[in-house]
């Protein structure tokens, strides 16, 4: 997908006007939200697991070099290939050479963010192999030719509507709206691609060192066709997404689902290790892992280190009332939401991303539902410094900052600005004590009124009581 | 130098450490893997009769159940056919095939689905309380896509196979087993998708309907 992110404000102010968008996203924020609340209420020691998960999330990432060898030299005992790419660009070119080396006409694919970040589907095409996305979300939004705007709900932004009309033009049968007879259609359509596909490409949700393991976690029971019935399987990953044991997963496996969509467990959990053994009837003949990097170990070591224990579970998004009001589309890449606010600006460049750390209230919601303990806003917040020293916010921004800490720094001009402003700030909130627009600031009292302050400052208050006593 | 070099060489530059990988973080790793430490669980799942617990777990998954000896195993299926109104006409796994089924009136055919079965017979490996969920583990006669492909999905669990957590299953896989066999399927359910307006939908690629015979 390509870096659209430079344009956050332009694309944000487009989707708040969205009527259609706007009722979409509504409609869903609240099934994810109340949903992941009962799951995890149900659960009385959720946060002694959630310590757990976190703690051995950093763990692996502290010897991350070691934990990656050993995962190889396990899938590659089992007889799976173990491929490294440094960039998204090697790693579309290693998959398009395995298809071209085994005659592969057609591929199925389970979601895959990493597969997106990529543009694995682009380069596919361009060497004459058809991709079909097999996840519902991701196959709506191939026929609409869109990226998706969540990671764990890639059509969030559609309405059945809207999916009417593409499946119409696509299967050529009647106009349906009634959702499960849409989605037996669905079902239908991709039947005969998952027996008719010559490779299976697959993401991970997580890979296990100890056994050499890539798994996948899906409702749909499509990742388990796309790794079992064609004769290549290829698993598309980022480095960070290995954990240490079968244990390890158990434990993650409790805060995913929940944390995602308010379920005890996914339907289907497929742990893949290694071909097809001698004699199985189902299985693939050859299995290739691509360990991607693209940008990940920019994270290694730093003070941003925490963002690689994220499990991709989207709960940041869905408690963030940014993203609920502004869709994912308008953060310009495949991660939207706090999680995308710090990892596409690593990984493309700040330059290229500048408004996503700053696309937030701060309310700090996305880190108390992390189930991995991530704390988003700190990171953000760093990304902001790193944007302030490296001189990349605009002046209109800047200016008032520096002359805000200048002021800041200096108690008695301090005192006397702010005893100024409360003044004039009273006067101008007039009968209704709001203040309807600021001269210089008008885009911030655009949609919304500031209320007025009341007169006296907190100082003020405060050495007026001292003095009565 | 390769991508594979340049990658853990950054990964160790960044964290301050020097050189290739150390045989003693490599022993290091190797000895954290084998304690195999379990997390915290949910009390719920300690505490429970486990049969219990996965009973009250498949409902709430709409996995339907019914409890058997093994000899009526064939009989069950023809009811539950009936009442479902779907054709007595399954492919399975070979270790039930020797069941009484032409007395059921079941054709029964000891082999792996494909896209005209429209019922799967499975038997699992163990099936876990906490969440209830099965456990099929491939192997020549054990077709994963039995509990794939068709549209109904019916599985015998034995109740001593009953396990409280998917960390005893674990446990079980290796000291049964050893090695992981290529697939471990964990299967919860019939198959859904709330793709379109968060509407959930049962059956998407995967079945309509989880049938558990309990023997
Ligand atoms: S940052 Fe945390 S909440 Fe957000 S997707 Fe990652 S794990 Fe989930």
């Amino acid at each position: 997908m390509q870096v659209q992110s430079m344009h956050f404000k332009r694309n944000a102010s487009a989707k708040l006007n969205d009527a259609v968008l706007q009722r979409n996203m509504q409609k869903a924020k609240g099934k994810f939200v109340d949903g992941r609340a009962k799951a995890v209420s149900e659960v009385e020691n959720w946060e002694a697991i959630r310590t757990h998960a976190a703690a051995l999330r950093d763990q692996c990432l502290a010897n991350l070099d070691a934990y990656l060898l050993e995962f190889e030299a396990n899938a590659t005992r089992h007889g799976a290939v173990v491929h490294w790419a440094e960039t998204a660009a090697e790693a579309c070119d290693i998959i398009v050479k395995i298809a071209k080396e085994n005659g592969v006409a057609k591929a199925t694919k389970s979601k895959s963010m990493v597969s997106e970040e990529v543009n694995l589907n682009e380069r596919l095409e361009a060497a004459g192999i058809q991709p079909i996305e097999t996840d519902l979300g991701e196959y709506i939004l191939q026929l609409a030719g869109e990226p998706p705007s969540h990671i764990v709900a890639p059509a969030v932004h559609k309405s059945k509507e809207q999916v009417a009309d593409l499946f119409v033009a696509a299967h050529g049968k009647p106009r349906l709206t009634d959702i499960p007879a849409m989605t037996r259609e669905a079902r239908d359509a991709l039947r005969d691609h998952f027996l008719t596909a010559d490779m299976g490409i697959s993401g991970a949700n997580f890979i296990i060192a100890e056994t050499g393991t890539t798994l996948t976690v899906t409702n749909e029971g499509n990742a388990d066709m796309v790794t079992t019935v064609p004769r290549i399987h290829c698993v598309i990953t980022g480095v960070e997404k290995v954990i240490p044991t079968l244990e390890d997963f158990a434990t993650l496996i409790r805060l995913l689902p929940r944390s995602a969509v308010g379920q005890t467990i996914a339907n289907y959990l497929t742990l893949t290790t290694g071909t097809k053994m001698p004699g199985d009837q189902d299985g693939p003949e050859q299995m290739h892992i691509v360990l991607v990097d693209a940008g990940r170990t920019k994270f290694v070591g730093t003070d941003m280190q925490d963002m690689l224990r994220c499990i991709r579970c989207g709960a940041c998004m869905n408690h963030c009332p940014v993203y609920q009001n502004v869709g994912g589309h308008a953060y310009g890449w495949v991660y939207p939401g706090p999680m995308g606010s710090i990892l596409t600006p690593t990984y493309v460049g700040i330059e290229n991303a500048g408004d996503l750390p700053n696309a937030a209230t701060f309310c700090g919601e996305c880190q108390v539902v992390c189930p991995v303990k991530i704390p988003l806003p700190d990171l953000m917040r760093k990304l902001r410094e790193r944007q302030h020293d490296m001189r990349l916010r605009p002046w209109s921004e800047r200016i008032p900052m520096a002359m805000w800490a200048f002021a800041a720094k200096r108690a008695g001009l301090y005192a006397f600005l702010s005893k100024w402003g409360a003044r004039v700030g009273s006067w101008l909130g007039g009968r209704d004590r709001l203040i309807h627009s600021l001269p210089g600031i008008d885009g911030w009292t655009q949609g919304r009124d500031m209320p007025a302050p009341e007169g006296r400052t907190f100082r003020e208050l405060y050495v007026q009581r001292r003095d009565k006593q | 130098m390769s991508a594979r070099e340049n990658i853990l060489a950054r990964i160790r530059r960044q964290q301050g450490r020097s050189g290739p990988t150390t045989a003693e973080e490599m022993a290091l790793v190797r000895a954290n893997i084998r304690e195999h430490g379990v997390g915290p669980k949910p009390l719920a799942a300690q505490a429970e009769d486990s049969l219990e617990l996965f009973k009250r777990e498949c409902q709430r998954l709409l996995t339907t159940f019914a409890e058997v000896d093994e000899a009526t195993v064939p009989h069950e299926v023809a009811r539950y056919c009936a009442e479902a109104n779907i054709a007595k006409s399954l492919a399975g796994w070979r270790e039930y095939s020797h069941l009484h089924w032409p007395a059921a009136g079941i054709d029964y055919a000891a082999r792996a689905a494909n896209k005209d079965d429209t019922v799967g017979f499975t038997g699992c490996f163990c099936a876990i309380a906490e969440t209830g969920t099965l456990l099929l583990l491939s192997s020549p006669d054990q077709p994963k896509l039995n509990a794939l492909l068709p549209e109904t999905h019916i599985c015998v669990v034995p109740k001593a196979r009953i396990v409280p957590t998917m960390e005893d299953a674990f446990a079980l896989v290796r000291t049964e087993v050893g090695e992981p066999p290529r697939s471990m399927f964990f299967v919860s359910g019939p198959s859904r998708t709330a793709d379109i307006e968060q509407t959930i939908v049962i059956g998407a690629h995967g079945p309509y309907r989880v049938h558990v015979i309990l023997i």
